[in-house]
């Protein structure tokens, strides 16, 4: 039994503790919002925020991050950030199949908490761990801008 | 992608073959299968349909389509309007498009519009294959006629309501209006009555006049799933919950046709969680749609599952695909390449005009199997309760779904319901319904419980439905100006049709015609040969299918003749397509015409130019670049419409390669929904690059070498073009037919990038994937 800090609230997994937190989210937790995608940390799609920072829960042992404040896509709405980046997605149409773009997300948060208003190049850097396969790049480019933007606006 | 080696594997499947097989025109078929060696016997009366017009479009397509609004459109009483969408959505925005033909006819405000999924049912909505870039271009019209009748009804309930001639009332917005008084009533307040008048008469309906669009051809609405993807609330296959499902992973056999001879599952059950361990049963080639059979581990979630799988031991033994080895292929590949072969085009005389001209040219291109590798793997979950059984899942093709599990369950479709859920990308991968299989055999193995089977990506790269390997064998005779007056493209590549017929050994005509037989050059004489390749893994359609080393291999060429003739390849490309002219398709030798009337969808020469001009002067082509950078062009014509693109290049001394810049232009005649439009050649861009310069799926000893993401690279955000520019060929005249739009801006991208290339360092590349073939 682990207990895990998951979207602010406390809650405890039957499972081994080496299970990775993806698969505790997803199966046991019914939190289906983050994606598997390679298990590896090679494509993103599964990336959560660990104490603010992206990480991969495909690789994550649970027991690693049972004194940590995870957050999830579920959740990541609750902060401006987020927020801002969920309405700049649907503004400016980048999801195609979708399935990637929490990870986007999730990855884009950690990215303007860090660096409000990133280069091409940072949000390069800081995305290129997210795979596309729809190939949506250059609309999450403009979205993690739009975003940027306004939040600098608000700060 | 290939509708006909779908259907006719349906055909091939289904106890109802002769039904569904009414509704596709079997001249047709036969024509188009003839040369591919497929011979169908199943439920084929071969002497009956030989005077049967010939059908295309919706209409030639199984189970054709639907127009009846009861199917498509319900309206509750607070008003709320219901659409249903058929076709799967992975990415295309389909449940977007589809729902807005129907509510702009409708007159609906897209505010109270919700969209609902169909379950896999063709009798009920028409052909559901979401695939061969169709679903507007088959389904513009009906889903018009759909709103249009719905509009009708709504109309005819307020006038008897009122009293009055139902000429005097008109809907608008989400409501009627009585003209002379100004009455007016909610479509909510009419939707019972309505839903009690006769659907109108096809013959009665009034469409709206173009100019009336609210929705269609605008690009303004929103995606109607972007909010709950944004969200993480959007449901994929992948994110089926079911009370008391098990998970379950399985280990399927390394080699194609291979089969597990021991199984020892002592230490996959001690691993905590796990709960069954259940054999899959092989299924005798041709590979179809069937699961490979295999070992499924079932477990109380997905990672015991895995690591039950990890814990089992398997002795396999391969059979004969065993030996498969890229590297040995290849070589086969271009042997059979040298050699004259099989012909299935012939203009002129190609030989004859080779020899008499001014110079020879001759060059050969490798394309690699390619794994779609969609995002979300195959995954898909069934339960079994009261002998009906339920499947949820990213179909593209709900009701080959239903139709074969229902014939593995031994039950009939009518007690099997197949749910769609979001697919995360498709691209062809999930055409093929074997992972719903899987989840219904497991289902049924534990007595019905709900069972979840979700692929991991080395399954998946592992497993797939390939895009073919091929070599590209071209030869050229040149006049003294460098132009052709011979061409001789001689393709090799193993067949889709294998998939289907384990005899099948030579190109399709679905497969000849992407761009390769019916290129429409100028050029007298054309000798087009395809010889034989055997197959030792299943083919399937990958976005684009055969255009991708068609269209690299004929677009590479011309340049390298131009580059011959020291000619601009822009010019050359133009002037190799010729002037503008409409060109029959069965006089290219196509008799597919990616199953599209000839007269209605010929091939246009003045479309394809206007579209190489509109993205050669968007790109501003000839300007001076930066030493080290270049422009390469390409033009395509594939799933009826033209697409061209100009790709930019800057490679760095090192060889390392980056993409300033891609415009793209595409021509596909009248569109829905301009924004997905872009979206799509955005991504057949992205696409198109990792495929020239990433992707590869090699064979050694019957198995693929790649495992995941780190040995199988797709384009990631560094790799992409920095800048994607589309141009769209205004098509505002809504008689004109309409193109694909999902998959025909792939084909182009290969080719243009490697152009560029060339324009910026010299080099030609001849075989796909480009890796480190630039590094110095």
């Amino acid at each position: 039994m682990v207990s895990l800090d998951i979207n602010g609230k406390r809650q405890n997994v039957d499972v081994p503790g080496e299970t990775p937190l993806l698969w505790a989210l997803r199966d046991e937790l019914g939190l289906t919002g983050s994606k598997f995608g390679c298990g590896m940390a090679l494509c993103g799609a599964c990336t959560v925020h660990v104490d603010g920072n992206a990480v991969r829960s495909c690789i994550t042992p649970i027991s690693a991050v049972a004194s940590s404040k995870i957050v999830t896509i579920e959740a990541v709405g609750g902060e401006p950030v987020g927020k801002a980046l969920q309405a700049a997605w649907v503004e400016n149409g980048v999801p195609q199949c979708g399935y990637c773009q929490a990870g986007q997300i999730m990855s884009a948060a950690a990215l303007l908490r860090r660096t409000p208003n990133p280069t091409d190049a940072q949000i390069d850097e800081a995305m290129d761990g997210n795979i596309c396969r729809c190939g949506t790049y250059t609309r999450i480019r403009a979205a993690i801008k739009q975003a940027a933007t306004k939040q600098g606006g608000a700060r | 992608m290939s509708a006909r080696a779908d259907r006719e594997s349906r055909r091939d499947a289904s106890s109802e073959s002769s039904v569904v097989l009414a509704n596709v025109s079997r001249r047709r078929f036969l024509q188009g299968m003839s040369l591919g060696g497929l011979v169908l016997a199943v439920g084929f009366q071969s002497t009956a349909g030989a005077q049967e017009p010939q059908k295309y479009g919706a209409d030639g397509m199984p189970n054709g389509w639907v127009d009846n609004p009861l199917a498509f459109v319900s309206i509750v009483e607070d008003g709320t309007v219901t659409i249903v969408c058929h076709r799967s959505e992975m990415g295309q925005g389909i449940r977007t498009g589809m729902p807005m033909i129907v509510a702009d006819e409708l007159e609906a405000d897209w505010k109270r519009v919700r969209v609902a999924q169909a379950t896999g049912d063709e009798k009920k909505f028409g052909n559901q294959d979401t695939d061969g870039s169709r679903s507007t271009r088959h389904f513009f019209e009906p889903m018009r006629r759909c709103g249009a009748a719905a509009r009708a009804m709504l109309e005819a309930a307020a006038a008897d309501r009122w009293k009055v001639p139902v000429s005097e009332v008109a809907a608008k917005n989400h409501e009627v209006v009585h003209g002379p008084s100004g009455r007016r009533l909610g479509y909510g307040a009419l939707a019972k009555a309505a839903a009690t008048q006769p659907v109108p008469a096809r013959a009665a309906l009034r469409l709206k006049d173009p100019k009336d669009f609210r929705y269609i051809g605008k690009g303004e609405l929103k995606l109607v799933d972007a909010l709950d993807i944004a969200t993480g609330k959007a449901k994929y296959g992948i994110d089926t919950r079911l009370p008391g499902m098990l998970y379950a992973v399985v280990a399927r056999p390394p080699v194609l046709g291979g089969k597990a001879t021991k199984v020892d599952d002592a230490e996959a059950l001690k691993v905590p969680g796990v709960v069954k361990v259940v054999q899959i049963e092989s299924s005798a080639p041709p590979a179809h749609f069937n699961p490979l059979g295999g070992v499924a581990v079932l477990a109380r979630n997905t990672f015991a599952a895995m690591q039950g799988r990890r814990a089992l031991k398997i002795v396999w033994d391969d059979g004969p695909n065993g030996s498969y080895d890229s590297t040995a292929y290849k070589a086969k590949l271009e042997e059979s390449a040298r050699k004259p072969a099989r012909v299935v085009r012939n203009d002129g005389d190609f030989d004859k005009a080779s020899a008499a001209a001014a110079k020879r040219l001759e060059a050969e291109y490798y394309i690699p199997h390619l794994a779609h590798a969609t995002m979300e793997p195959p995954a898909a979950a069934a339960r079994i309760t009261n002998g009906k059984c339920e499947v949820w899942g990213c179909f593209q093709s709900p009701q080959a779904a239903r139709d074969l599990v229902a014939k593995r369950l031994g039950m009939s479709a009518d007690d099997v319901t197949v749910y769609v859920t979001l697919l995360g990308g498709g691209f062809g991968r999930k055409s093929k319904p074997d992972f719903g299989i899987e989840a219904a055999v497991l289902s049924k193995a534990v007595g019905g419980k709900p069972v979840k089977v979700t692929w991991t990506r080395d399954d998946d790269l592992h497993n797939s439905y390939y895009h073919t390997v091929s070599v590209e064998h071209l030869e050229a005779g040149v006049n003294e100006w460098g132009t052709p007056v011979a061409w001789l493209h001689r393709t090799v590549a193993p067949t889709i049709i294998s998939t289907f017929n384990v005899d099948a050994k030579n190109e399709a005509p679905l497969e000849l015609g992407m761009g390769v037989i019916n290129v429409p050059f100028a050029i007298p004489n054309v000798r087009i040969e395809n010889p034989e390749a055997i197959a030792h893994t299943r083919i399937g359609w990958f976005r684009s299918v055969s255009n991708i080393p068609h269209a690299f291999a004929v677009q590479s060429f011309v340049a390298e003749l131009a580059a011959a003739a020291g000619r601009d390849p822009k010019d050359f490309l133009l002037e190799v397509i010729g002037p503008p002219r409409v060109v029959s398709p069965e006089m290219l030798g196509d008799t597919w015409n990616h199953g599209e009337s000839p007269e209605r969808y010929p091939v246009d020469t003045g479309r394809l130019r206007r579209v190489v001009e509109v993205a050669a002067h968007a790109a501003g082509w000839g300007k001076q670049l930066p030493k080290g950078q270049g422009m390469g062009i390409a033009g395509h014509y594939s799933f009826v419409s033209y697409i061209a693109a100009v790709v930019q290049v800057a490679v760095d001394p090192k060889g390392g390669l980056t993409i300033p810049r891609v415009d793209v232009a595409v021509d596909c005649g009248p569109t829905v929904n301009p924004d997905r439009v872009r979206a799509q050649m955005e991504g057949a861009t992205v696409m198109g690059v990792g495929v020239a310069t990433l992707g590869e799926i090699s064979y050694k000893n019957g198995r693929v070498e790649q495992n995941n993401f780190d040995s199988y690279q797709v384009t990631r955000i560094t790799g992409a073009p920095k800048e994607i520019r589309v141009h769209i060929i205004p098509g505002e005249d809504y008689s004109k037919p309409m193109g694909g739009v999902g998959e025909p801006g792939v084909p182009p991208i290969p080719p243009a990038l490697c152009n560029a290339i060339f324009a910026a360092t010299g080099k030609r590349i001849r075989r796909l994937p480009i890796r480190d073939q630039l590094t110095v």
